[in-house]
């Protein structure tokens, strides 16, 4: 997307311009740019953009958040950023207010559990939670004798084990040992794990989808400046033809994310179709991340292997993405199973259906 | 900056699901009678002129056009709707399809008014069907390298040369072709194409059919020997053509045909494995879906941006090369699969026969109507490296 769509995503966009530079942050070894990058974006508003204004937050619309995410994406931002506004959305399904600072959610993968104890305590453990480390608060979902319940607890009564994603972010092993929550309440009728795991996996979809049409970008403008074999490598119809197939990763991750998101943004239920756009944009998302990344290293050459060189802030964050909230083997085979379970002749009907 | 892509999540409006639904009661209807088995894509050559008809008695040919002509002032996406019900259903749409896609779109623009009040609405009642006539031995893909020649002559031209894979001719009654009015020129070899409407079934044109691997005639060498066009037969511009021509064939880079042609074999697939697949199957059918919807959701995307005017022709050209490897694909992934299927599956003969047909089909796909080669040259001048 190139013009914003909205003041909120305005914002997010200028924000990220000046203080999220890839380049500027790229060399910046000792992480001086984070804190004013935060600074800034919560003088926005933005992490709590999906909390509505009675729960401490910015109330800005599902869709609204979607597109800061989509930016949060083009600039491969690696702060807590979709993972706080992830939080507080989750928060705001049972009504409990936000707190400021960072936050993430757990579980982050749909195979771990975190159970409500008969004494109102919480246990259990998630692996692979991004900025976990980073966090002040983590919004749990969590699930008890009467279903599911949503709750607030520090991060500091938890266990934390740091770990290390694919991109150079924190993706740690919370372990909750009857933790005493802050504020906890019943999960919405119908919410559910894969209710979480689909919003984030939406959230991530939007991220990849951003990260490549910034490695296009950038794969596209390296190869008019790159001169190899006397010309301009862009001149190359090898060349030409990769950065097309890169164009079409791209295009088919924006496509899938964006529509998904819009799907999130209307609708009403969870029902079958919105699971297909959620799952799909996950999956196909996920596929774009490995074949587009690939070819624009290709392009790049030994240039972009290099911890100098930006490339790898947006390449290495789309394949880390692919494993939060459900890979897309999983969501492959939920969604084929939802498939196999409605039946042959409804497939068409079912992917028709929008 | 590179030009950034666009795919809005557009949605198909409440009265195109109506639509559908008219489309598939129909369809099912025609199923019963008997016109076409929607399992057998493999079809022996049937060109249905009766189905087209009532195709056109229902108003579903020359949807978009005006209705002083015939048409029905739809919008595309209440056009795409009925494509995608028409493909999905392998119906037999060989006769009408080009005509509604592509010729009429051309005549509506560049036709003299008598031939647009003569010919258009025989086609919106699905009366006439249309070949193109663009590729000669020798050029394929390479437009500009057409020989065919019309000589001008008094109230019209002489074609000479031969015209090549030219699907449908061996029963069109039109063809829309490019011929040499003159030579290219130094500055521009695009020029000195001419557009013309031809009239088959006329002295001096010769038709013979070729066979295609999958033992399939639909596509024909089309010889021109001193046959006469009149000049009220020249559509748009003399020497031109290159501009028409390649704004024609936005039209059939990014419709649902351009990923739904062997969809069947991944409903078969589907019927095979049953209600409860194991881990591989729901993996493989999860991703295929995922796939296609994606492809489906630019495909829509794209229909959303000609209904509103709008020239996507990267966007068209990035949806025909993804969509085109794709269902190129599909066959084999779904073969890769079918591996897996119980021996007893009640469906195992037609997924069997299906998936063979369409593994011959596959190749073809990433060929017609421009290929990939060809397209990811269109994307990478649009990424601005040519």
């Amino acid at each position: 997307m190139a013009e914003s769509e909205n003041i909120v995503a305005e914002t997010a966009e200028k924000i990220f311009a000046d203080l999220a530079d890839a380049q500027t942050i790229n060399s910046d070894k000792n992480g001086s740019w984070k804190a004013p990058l935060w600074q800034a974006l919560s003088d926005a508003g933005l992490p709590l953009a999906w909390v509505p204004e009675d729960c401490n937050g910015s109330g800005a619309s599902l869709a609204e958040g979607f597109s800061v995410l989509s930016a949060a994406g083009r600039f491969a931002v690696a702060v807590p950023l979709a993972e706080t506004m992830l939080a507080g959305w989750l928060l705001a399904q049972a009504r409990i207010a936000s707190p400021d600072g960072e936050m993430t959610v757990a579980p982050a993968s749909p195979k771990d559990r975190i159970a409500l104890n008969a004494d109102g305590t919480l246990s259990g453990r998630a692996r692979g939670v991004p900025f976990a480390k980073a966090a002040k608060h983590i919004a749990v979902l969590a699930s008890g004798s009467n279903g599911f319940s949503i709750a607030l607890v520090e991060a500091g009564a938890c266990r934390i084990e740091a770990g290390l994603g694919l991109g150079g972010d924190n993706s740690d092993t919370v372990t909750l040992a009857n933790v005493k929550p802050v504020a906890i309440k019943p999960a919405p009728k119908g919410f559910d794990q894969t209710s979480l795991m689909l919003m984030g996996g939406v959230a991530r979809s939007l991220q990849i989808a951003g990260a490549l049409e910034s490695m296009l970008e950038i794969s596209v403008r390296y190869s008019n400046e790159r001169v190899a074999f006397e010309k301009k490598i862009s001149k190359f119809q090898a060349v030409q033809h990769n950065l097309a197939k890169l164009a079409g990763e791209s295009a088919a991750a924006l496509a899938a994310a964006t529509s998904a998101a819009d799907a999130v943004a209307n609708s009403t239920s969870f029902d079958d179709a919105f699971f297909l756009e959620a799952a799909a944009a996950k999956i196909r998302c996920s596929e774009a991340a490995e074949k587009g990344g690939a070819i624009a290293h290709q392009v790049h050459g030994a240039i972009g292997f290099t911890i100098e060189h930006i490339l790898h802030r947006y390449s290495l964050r789309a394949l880390a993405w692919r494993d939060d909230f459900g890979s897309e083997s999983y969501w492959a085979v939920e969604l084929g199973k939802l498939v196999a379970d409605r039946g042959a002749d409804e497939l068409w009907p079912l992917v028709a259906s929008r | 900056m590179t030009a950034a892509l666009r795919f809005d999540p557009i949605r198909l409006p409440p009265e195109c699901e109506k639509l559908r639904k008219e489309v598939r009661a129909f369809l099912a209807d025609e199923i019963a009678a008997g016109t076409f088995d929607p399992h057998k894509p493999n079809r022996e050559d049937t060109d249905a002129p009766e189905f087209s008809r009532r195709v056109g008695e229902r108003g579903w040919l020359g949807m978009t056009w005006p209705k002083k002509y015939g048409g029905h002032e739809r919008s595309f996406l209440e056009r795409y709707v009925v494509t995608e019900e028409m493909r999905v259903a392998n119906a037999p749409t060989r006769r009408f399809f080009v005509a509604d896609r592509q010729s009429g779109p051309v005549l509506l623009k560049y036709a003299p008014e008598h031939i647009k009040m003569d010919i258009l609405p025989r086609i919106c009642r699905g009366e006439v069907c249309f070949a193109i006539g663009m590729s000669e031995p020798n050029s394929g893909s390479d437009l500009f390298a057409a020989k065919t020649k019309a000589t001008k002559t008094d109230g019209g031209y002489l074609i000479n040369g031969t015209k090549i894979w030219t699907s449908s001719a061996h029963i069109a009654d039109y063809m829309i072709a490019i011929f040499r009015t003159s030579p290219p020129t130094k500055e521009n070899r695009r020029h000195g194409l001419t557009q013309f409407l031809v009239k088959m079934k006329q002295p001096g044109i010769q038709v013979n059919p070729i066979g295609q691997i999958t033992g399939q005639y639909e596509f024909n060498e089309v010889v021109f020997t001193d046959y006469f066009v009149p000049d009220d037969h020249v559509l748009g511009e003399i020497d031109g053509a290159w501009k028409q021509a390649t704004s024609e064939l936005a039209y059939e880079r990014s419709g649902p045909e351009r990923f739904l042609e062997t969809y069947y074999v991944l409903t078969e697939l589907v019927r095979a494995v049953g209600k409860n697949p194991d881990t591989r199957s729901a993996e493989g059918i999860g991703r295929l879906v995922a796939q296609l919807h994606t492809m489906r959701r630019m495909s829509v995307s794209v229909a959303g941006m000609l209904q509103a005017g709008k020239e996507p022709v990267v966007e068209a050209s990035i949806v025909k090369d993804i969509g085109t490897v794709w269902e190129q694909q599909l066959p084999h992934r779904v073969r890769d699969l079918a591996a897996f299927v119980e021996e007893n599956a009640t469906n195992r003969e037609t997924l069997e026969n299906q998936l063979s047909f369409a593994i011959k089909t596959a190749p073809k796909l990433t060929i017609q109507g421009g290929t990939t080669e060809v397209l990811r040259g269109i994307i990478a001048r649009g990424l601005g490296l040519r």
